[in-house]
């Protein structure tokens, strides 16, 4: 299988608070924090790797793994990353995020499909900076292709994948012919979420919990490995921006910090002062 | 001048789901930009019913297409007919439920429209709709606004009030199911495991008790009574939810449910800017945790600094002293 996997990085999400605003209020300003790869698109490449290797020799690919970012030049800091934890290939297309939006990465992402021909396109189901949650859904209209979004189960099967998406009151569960795209969510990376045609017939194979780390020699050698650059006017399709952000916010902070010092105040707190039982 | 269509979302077994009352007042409240009037589109198998209940809302239409092949819900199934028919209007919205996020964006690409999802508020501004929407984990409000003939957005429903009966009765017109693409020969639905409950789900719940990593196998055993007397719904962390104490549809929220209750539990929850993004908006926040130094704490408006094992339970009885 050839699976097409899109990666985004983001500034660092457990400091999203840290985020500021520019004085004229009309960009966000991230400067100090780190680069991150968006975690979602993490599990999409994880979930990638486990579709594409035999569990029990994890090293030898069965198809290729190919990553695509829409970023500047340091973004390919992510690309080597995801090469070393096992991506064949990786394509940059030049943009920053302000000459984005989900539509745009859409018709971008539908161009390196066409030039690709991948099986299966993963995506993360959102960008934690934008939390736009969009892509995914929109690439595959454009290919008019079928897609599962919020996956957190997939399993191989012949020409097709099982997958198991957690929405609203449960799990839902479809079967997707390839190609399709896949957008993932959180539990994706649990050892049991994802099979292969090949791992699925071993019974009580699991993989690790999480995402697995680059070993050093494999950091060294994914410097080696194709990386592909193009601009994005050759593959936007003549698209121009249709999102425009006309101001930035931070909303207001809640006046939070007291403490109780037993339920009985606090029963009597909730039932007196705020009046809520 | 242009009109604005609301995707209304029909439970499992046909029955109007109350989210749909969001997306209303959202389309309401751009109407001073487009000028028009707003509909609601209805498709389902056996939709009739839903649709006659919507007809006292205000829409000038309640428009209705009723088809078999809309029994169970697919993006690919249900993305040509909402586009076919959201072609004549200018704003496409529907309530961000998974529902929701997961059509609107393929309708959006279906009809070239741009899409702001999630949206917390919408203002009218130099006679166009700005969109307010919750970014990086909701530290940032972005305003912005969409320049495609069709605009499509998804409302969050905690932050638009479901829209009340304004009386009157819209007529319902049937309208044709379009051509299916090709995807939707090539998904098949297989099963919908719903989490059954006889509690409120955590959208609409007034009251909200979570739950986190520190609940381990007792989750239920100790957060049901609370939830019990309080008359609340479950929901949890990601941490507990990962760990297999809770299912995944009780996970709160920057990529979960965001809830705004009037009262809200955090039980064992450290306070992750994921889990805030999913919170903050409630009225009264109470957390019950043993490190006094828990991020959660400079968030809640009451902490309890205590062991959960034995607060918990405490907590019960005196609110069954009260009853
Ligand atoms: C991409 C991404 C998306 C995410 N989305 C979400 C999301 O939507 N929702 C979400 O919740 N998280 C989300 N997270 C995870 C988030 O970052 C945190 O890891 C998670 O919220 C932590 O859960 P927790 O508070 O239950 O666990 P912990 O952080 O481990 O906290 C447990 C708490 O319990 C307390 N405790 C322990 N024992 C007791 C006791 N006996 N009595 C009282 N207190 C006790 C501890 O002091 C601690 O504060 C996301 C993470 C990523 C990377
Ligand atoms: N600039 C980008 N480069 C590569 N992939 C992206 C980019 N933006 C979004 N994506 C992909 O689309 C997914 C959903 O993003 P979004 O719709 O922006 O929330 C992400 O998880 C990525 O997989």
């Amino acid at each position: 299988m050839k699976v097409l996997v899109a990666l985004k990085r983001v500034a660092d999400p457990d400091n999203a608070n840290k985020v500021k605003i520019s004085s004229g209020n009309d960009s966000v300003d991230t400067a100090g924090l780190e680069w991150k790869t968006n975690p979602f698109d993490e599990y999409a490449l994880e979930a990638a790797l486990r579709l594409t290797e035999n569990g029990k020799t994890p090293k030898k690919r069965e198809g290729e793994v190919v990553v695509v970012t829409l970023a500047p030049k340091e973004g390919e800091t992510m690309l080597r990353a995801a090469l070393a934890t096992g991506a064949d290939r990786a394509i940059r297309i030049e943009a920053t995020d302000a000459d984005l939006d989900g539509r745009l990465v859409a018709y971008a992402l539908k161009s390196i499909v066409d030039a690709e021909k991948p099986d299966l396109v993963l995506l993360g189901k959102q960008a934690v900076d934008g939390d736009s949650n969009q892509v995914g859904q929109r690439l595959a209209e454009l290919l008019d292709w079928p897609m599962a979004t919020f996956a957190a189960t997939i399993k191989e099967e012949d020409g097709a994948l099982l997958v198991g998406r957690e929405v609203d009151g449960g799990v839902s569960t479809l079967r997707v012919k390839l190609p399709a795209v896949v957008t993932v969510d959180l539990r994706i990376v649990a050892p049991t979420s994802v099979y292969s045609k090949l791992t699925a017939a071993e019974a009580g194979f699991k993989h690790g919990d999480g995402v697995r780390f680059a070993p050093l020699p494999a950091i060294m050698a994914a410097k080696k490995k194709p990386l592909d650059v193009k601009a994005l006017a050759d593959v936007a399709a003549g698209n121009q921006l249709a999102t425009k952000y006309v101001k930035f916010e931070r909303p207001a902070q809640r006046a939070g910090g007291a403490k109780v010092k037993d339920v009985a105040e606090l029963v009597e707190k909730l039932a007196s002062v705020s009046k809520v039982i | 001048m242009s009109d604005a269509l609301v995707i209304a979302e029909l439970s499992e077994d046909g029955k109007l789901k109350k989210s749909t009352l969001h997306a209303i007042t959202l389309a309401q409240r751009a109407l001073p930009a487009l000028g028009g009037s707003f509909s609601i589109l209805v498709l389902g198998a056996a939709a009739t019913a839903a649709a006659a209940e919507l007809t006292g809302f205000g829409a000038a239409k309640v428009l209705v297409c009723d088809d078999a092949a809309f029994a169970k819900y697919t993006a690919e199934q249900f993305a040509p007919t909402v586009a076919a028919v959201g072609k004549g209007f200018g704003l496409l919205v529907a309530t961000a439920t998974t529902f929701g996020k997961d059509l609107l964006p393929r309708v959006a690409a279906k009809l070239d429209a741009a899409y702001a999802g999630d949206c917390a508020g919408v203002a009218v501004e130099g006679g166009k709709v700005v969109y307010k929407r919750p970014m990086f984990a909701g530290n940032v409000f972005g305003y912005c606004t969409l320049s495609t003939p069709i605009q499509v957005v998804t409302a969050r429903q905690s932050e638009f009030d479901a829209a009340a009966p304004s009386g009157g009765a819209s007529p319902v017109e049937s309208v044709a199911k379009a051509a299916p693409s090709a995807a939707a020969a090539r998904v098949e639905f297989v099963s919908l495991e719903a989490v059954k409950s006889a509690r409120p789900e955590l959208g609409d719940a007034s009251v909200i008790v979570s739950g986190g990593r520190a609940l381990k196998e007792k989750f239920m055993e100790v957060l049901e009574p609370l939830a019990d007397a309080l008359g609340a719904a479950l929901g949890a962390s990601r941490a507990a939810v990962d760990a297999g104490y809770a299912p995944g549809d009780f996970q709160v929220g920057q990529t979960g449910k965001i809830v705004a209750p009037k009262l809200y539990f955090a039980v064992g929850i450290s306070g992750a800017i994921q889990h805030i993004a999913g919170m903050k908006g409630s009225k009264v926040i109470v957390a019950i945790n043993k490190d006094p130094d828990a991020p959660i704490f400079q968030l809640a408006d009451y902490g309890l600094v205590a062991d959960l094992f034995t607060a918990v339970p405490a907590l019960v009885a005196e609110l069954k002293k009260r009853a």
